[in-house]
Formats: C-alpha cells, structure tokens, sequence
C-alpha cells in the first residue's frame, strides 16, 4: 500500500486564461498615441521642477512628484543608448529575428524610449543615430511607429 | 529593532518540472520542512504569510488556494505578490508588530505556464508590452549597458555561470549542477546579444518556506536562532529608459539602509557569506558592485581574481544560486535559506567555514527595478 503513489501516472491538463482588457491610456498618452497616428509626430513632456524631458510622456514626475503641464516636440531622430539584438523567435514579438530592442535618446528628450530596430543590425553601436518610420495605417498605437532604423 | 531571528526553514528539490504535486502540495511539504526544523507545531504559528503570482499559477487571487497547506486554517493569513525576499520582510514586520511567529512560504512552478508571456506581462501594457520585450530581452539589454559602460566582457559573466552551476554540483536542492568551462557558456546557442543560452537560469519549480519568530519564541526553538541583523528594500524607476541600468541604485539604497541596521561599516570584511539573486549571469557583478563590495565597474575584474568563488574572501552563491534553480517568488526566499544554512554550518558539501553573517538579496521587477537586502546573523 505505502508505494501506491509510485505507480500514478502523473497526468497534466492543458488550460488557458484569456481575459480581454481596454486599458485607459490617459490625457497625456492619448495626446501622445494620437500624435503619432495623425501627425507622425513623437512628443513629449518637461517636469517644471527636474527639467526632464519625458517620452513617452506622462501626468506627473515620479521623482519630483510634480503635475507636468509642459508639451515640447520631439524629433522623429536620436541616438541609441543601450540595445539587444534578439536572436530566439517567439509568438510574442512583433517582427521576425533577428531584430533590436534599443533605449532611444530623441534629439530634445532626456529619458531613453524603448522600441525596435529593424535591419542593419551589424552597423547598430552606441550612439549611432536612428530614425522612426511610420506605419501607413495608424490606429493611434505605440506601433504606429513600426521601428526605428539606423540613419 | 527588537530581536527576531529565522529559527525554521524548508526547500523543495528544485525540478525543471514537477508532475507529482500540485502547488498545495510544495507548500504542504515545506510548511511541515520549516516546522519540523524549528521543532514547533501548528499551535506555534501564529501568523501566516503566503507569496504568489496570479500570472505564474494561472488562477486570479491564487494565495486563497494555498492558505490551507501553510497551515493558516483558522488563523491570520497575509499576501504578498512579489519575490520571497519581501514576502519575509512583511513576514518580519509582523513580528515586530506583535506576532510570536510568523510563517512564510513562497511557491513558483515555471513548467505550468509560459514564462516569455508572463514576463512580457510585467511590462507596461501601452507603450512596452506591444513590443515583444520580456525578461530575457530586458537583461540582455541591461548586460549591454553594463558592458559598454565599464568595459565589462562576457568571459566575465560567464566565468559566473561556470562558479554557480560548479558550486550546484555541491547542492542536493540544485537543479542544474554542471561541469562546464568558459567556452561552453560562449558557444552555448545566442540568446539576446550578449546573453547566450548558460547565462540565463533555467524554468524551475519549487517552494520554499522559513519561520521568523521573536525572541522569546526563538528561545523555545529546536535549532539555535539566526538573527535577523538588518533589512531593507528600495525601488527605483519602471520604465527602463528613465534609469540608467548599470547603475543600480536602489540596490545601494538598500544595501546603505541594511547595513546600518546591522551596524555593518565595512561589508568586505565583516560579511562571510552572500547569496545574490543571479537570475543571468551578468547579475552577479553588477549587484556586488550594487551592494558596495567593489567600486563602480569593478564588479568583472572582482570576479576575474575569484573573489566570489567557495575558496575566494567572498564566496557567492556556494548554492549555485538562480542561475541553478530560478522557482521565481521563491528563488529569494531561498537565498535567505542559504544563508541561514550556512550560518547553522548546515550547508553540508557547500558549507562556507566559520560563517557568522551572511547576506541574501532578492530582486523584483524589470532589470532588477527593486531589491530587498537581508542580512542576518549567528551572533545577537
């Protein structure tokens, strides 16, 4: 009787939760998200306190705990930061590998903006300088910005 | 801070997949572990605090399903939503607040869900998650920074998976002991640049469990208190783009607080044993530096001279730490459990000589976004 549990089969039974959400993006990202679907266009927001210029933009400054009321446009243009080349492909990414995520400093903004480069990748270093390209249909997505590519 | 020590602690054996249990069952097992250990019953856990994961056990408010195998039938159960590490620390703070004892348990079995997905969940929904960008790609990127910052090269991160899974070899627990060189961990398959394959830790399962009680309780336990001599957490910025990641700061806050609270002056010298959470095997370097054993950019160098091996001043991870087992939630718990071990001289094969304080931290969040800093000690 004591050995009984060696001779279980060990069964295991496929699941999976799907919950569908509509997440609110806010006044300042929907300013933001709208930007980018009609006007092509990346903005961001300076903390009146820390000078920081924030993209993607938000309502307050974590640091300083201040509103942000300040718009400031930014260029479609930067230079990389820090980047990854991902080389595993997996049903989650929005584009085959190899492809990059990179923290991008747009030329005005002070804070790096995540997204990815898409080609080229054996000229991708530090400081090189990218560029956005814009998806041609735009939902007002952070994909309307479809990568960045080395310039 | 009034005296309270960890006078009972319990692991599972870390598995790539554990089909015979269920969640309540490693809790079950090391709920009783932890007892047994400190020599008490359930009549002597006053409070309970359960550590899970929505997302990782695939049910909505998932502690309710395991209140009952940590022995919290009929008394006062909390929830923390986080590594192990905090989990204790809420453990402690009950404790402190009037508690005798307090029982905490962490469970985490990687093998049931997907960790890619859940990891891409951790991100933020509107600007991150649509990426694609999940733990592995995260820290890859993190490693880049480190390495173009400081010079830092990845036959010094994997000179760290070859100590930690060398060091597993020792461990029992372990689930992936391995006898591997530098050259295996660079041609091991590219992962994200410059993370290859034996740079990550693995998918886990596991639970693990410990008993913090005050000092009157402590006295009436089986085995000899380890006092809890200092603990801290800190957290910085969410959005990777706003931190600068070789630079981690909250760590140090944390690292700061914790040692004055154990009166620590000179960490170098007066910590005998540190077990780090090495989730990819850039952390280690990047955390010692973090927590003040060697200046900015060092942290390569430090492990190049195998300061941080079994036989080096600061022996790390002797467990084989999480890059040899990573049950996520309870991966810090079992840091705090190491250190325990070893200040019992209970390591067995991986035990450290003459150890009297040791360090454990446990991380949450992206890129290591918060650490908690335990530091406990034989000594009250």
């Amino acid at each position: 009787m004591s050995n009984w549990i060696e001779r279980v089969e060990p069964l295991t039974l496929k699941g999976q939760i799907k919950v569908p959400y509509t997440w609110s993006v806010g006044e300042v990202g929907s300013r933001f998200l709208v930007s980018l679907r009609d006007d092509q266009k990346i903005i961001g927001n300076r903390c009146s306190e820390c000078k920081t210029v924030f993209v993607p933009p938000r309502m307050n400054c974590g640091k300083c705990f201040k509103r942000i009321t300040d718009w400031v446009d930014l260029s479609p243009e930067g230079k990389v930061e820090a980047f990854t080349i991902v080389r595993f492909a997996y049903p989650l990414q929005p584009t085959e590998p190899p492809y990059a995520y990179a923290l991008i400093k747009l030329d005005g903004a002070d804070v790096g903006f995540l997204h990815i480069i898409k080609g080229d990748l054996d000229r991708l270093k530090k400081e090189v300088r990218v560029k956005a390209k814009f998806a041609g249909k735009r939902t007002g997505h952070i994909r309307d910005i479809e990568g960045f590519s080395i310039v | 801070m009034e005296r309270i020590a960890i006078v009972g602690v319990g692991q599972t054996k870390y598995e790539r997949r554990k089909k015979g249990e269920i969640f309540y069952d490693l809790v079950y097992e090391v709920t009783v572990k932890a007892m047994e250990d400190a020599g008490f019953t359930l009549n002597d856990i006053d409070n309970v605090i359960t550590i899970s994961n929505d997302f990782w056990d695939g049910r909505t408010i998932s502690c309710m399903a395991v209140q009952e195998a940590a022995g919290a039938h009929d008394k006062n159960v909390s929830t923390v939503e986080g590594d192990g590490t905090f989990g204790a620390f809420y453990g402690a703070m009950r404790v402190l607040g009037g508690f005798g004892t307090t029982l905490v348990v962490a469970h985490s079995k990687g093998s049931e869900g997907d960790p890619r997905f859940i990891t891409n969940g951790m991100f933020d929904p509107i600007y991150h998650r649509p990426l694609g960008i999940e733990v592995l790609s995260a820290s890859a990127l993190q490693a880049n920074v480190y390495m173009e910052k400081y010079g830092v090269t990845e036959e010094q991160f994997a000179q760290v998976s070859v100590k930690n899974h060398g060091n597993a070899r020792k461990n029992p627990l372990a689930q992936l002991p391995m006898n591997i060189t530098v050259e295996d961990v660079m041609r091991s398959r590219k992962i994200a640049d410059p993370l290859k394959l034996l740079d990550c830790s693995p998918i886990s399962d596991g639970a693990a469990a410990i008993i913090i009680a005050n000092e009157e309780r402590a006295r009436k336990a089986h085995k000899k208190p380890v006092w809890i001599k200092g603990i801290a957490h800190c957290s910085e910025a969410y959005f990777l783009g706003d931190r600068d990641l070789a630079d981690p700061i909250a760590l140090k806050e944390a690292a700061k607080k914790a040692y004055a609270m154990a009166g620590i002056r000179d960490p170098l010298k007066e910590i005998d044993v540190v077990e780090l959470y090495d989730a990819f095997s850039y952390m280690e370097p990047l955390w010692l530096e973090g927590l003040g054993f060697c200046g900015p950019g060092e942290g390569g160098r430090m492990i190049e001279k195998k300061i941080s091996t079994m036989e080096g001043s600061l022996p790390v991870n002797p467990s084989g730490g999480v890059l040899s087992a990573h049950p996520v939630l309870a991966a810090g718990l079992a840091r705090i459990i190491e250190g325990v071990l070893q200040i019992r001289g209970e390591a067995g094969e991986h035990q450290i000589d003459g150890v009297k304080t040791a360090l454990a931290q446990g991380i949450n969040g992206p890129c290591g976004q918060s650490h908690c800093i335990w530091i406990m000690g034989r000594d009250q």
